[in-house]
């Protein structure tokens, strides 16, 4: 069977058409299947819906993402009861312990990221993969870094996301590899980010980490928003006075 | 000796005009030294077979021992002479010729 590939982080500036068309029709010529873009909470529905247009004029499937940056865990309880039912994917930046700790047992989180390049603020370690194991949520990693960066500031990176890929694995906690790209020159082809995330041993789970893993996300997540879902495993198939 | 086994690269080059094909291998050179140091990239045995600057295409020929290498620093090349560039792979065969049927 094809395999379909997501790429769940792309940066998009929505206040400048041509270039947003631009880039999703490279995403889909690289080929992918699946672009999840971060929105801004406030953005309109006809913001959303011109989005979708040029997605589905490129072949390509979109999904709404919303990137929830939390001071503190009551914050990110809050944003999470207004944004949940809004969003197909919930990514919660992790700048604190505190804050990556409540997203990693929450059940509305979808990807945790770790976007700082030092390694004493990346809080991924076996506590959090630990949490994160029991509920839904998935270890996210950008690429962006790892080719705007050089020399000893990658290398140390490399560290980092060697020794969060090993825990996650450890703790059976998925992996989705996004581009996090900003710019044209930055995507990269699904299977040449699977070989960029063998720098950091992922291996035999980096196709994993680029088709399955977020394709999975956003199908759990439609069908929870779908109107016809009631609970994991159940869902309406018909309703009316004939049933 | 034993014949070490090689793998034939097809690449698409994104990049803003065309690079000359020294620019080109010297970029690909500069990555896997980057990434994996003098030895390593000593190992690869990467040579370049074709250039073609009107499409923006390449093949190059590496170690099959060393391929993940080669692809993951030819993922992370972001310059090529002094100019932004983007390298994908677009075929990867055993023999030239099964590469070219790959590309039709």
């Amino acid at each position: 069977m094809k395999k379909i590939f997501a790429d769940l982080h792309l940066h998009l500036n929505l206040k400048e058409p041509i270039a947003t068309s631009r880039i999703i029709n490279k995403t889909a010529t690289l080929g992918y299947h699946l672009i999840a873009v971060p929105l801004p909470p406030e953005t309109q529905a006809d913001e959303t819906a011109k989005l979708q247009r040029i997605c589905r004029e490129a072949k390509i499937d979109f999904a709404p993402r919303i990137d929830i940056k939390a001071k503190r865990p009551d914050d990110l309880m809050q944003q999470l009861r207004r944004f949940r039912r809004r969003f197909e994917v919930v990514c919660v930046v992790c700048e604190s312990k505190e804050v990556a700790r409540q997203a990693a047992k929450d059940r509305r989180v979808d990807l945790l990221n770790f976007p700082s390049l030092d390694a004493r603020r990346r809080f991924f370690d076996r506590a959090e993969a630990e949490l994160a194991s029991n509920s839904l949520a998935a270890l996210e990693i950008d690429m962006k870094p790892l080719l705007v960066l050089e020399g000893p500031a990658r290398a140390r990176l490399l560290s980092s996301l060697r020794r969060e890929t090993a825990i996650a694995r450890e703790f059976h906690v998925p992996i989705v590899v996004s581009s996090g790209a900003t710019s044209e020159m930055l995507l990269r082809k699904p299977r040449d980010n699977a070989a960029l995330a063998s720098l950091f041993d992922l291996d035999d789970w980096s196709l994993a980490a680029v088709s399955e893993n977020p394709k999975a996300i956003v199908e759990r997540n439609r069908q929870k928003l779908s109107p016809n879902f009631v609970a994991p495993g159940i869902r309406v198939i018909r309703e009316g006075n004939d049933c | 000796m034993k014949r070490s086994k090689r793998r034939y690269l097809a690449l698409q080059i994104d990049f803003d005009g065309a690079p000359t094909p020294k620019e080109f291998i010297d970029a690909v050179w500069n990555a896997v030294t980057r990434l994996y140091g003098e030895y390593g990239a000593s190992l690869t045995s990467l040579t370049l077979i074709a250039y073609n600057a009107e499409n923006k295409s390449a093949v190059i020929r590496v170690a099959l021992a060393t391929l993940g290498m080669v692809k993951a620093a030819l993922a992370s090349i972001t310059v090529i002479g002094n100019k932004e560039a983007t390298v994908h792979v677009v075929a990867v065969s055993g023999t030239i010729k099964s590469l070219n049927k790959q590309l039709k």
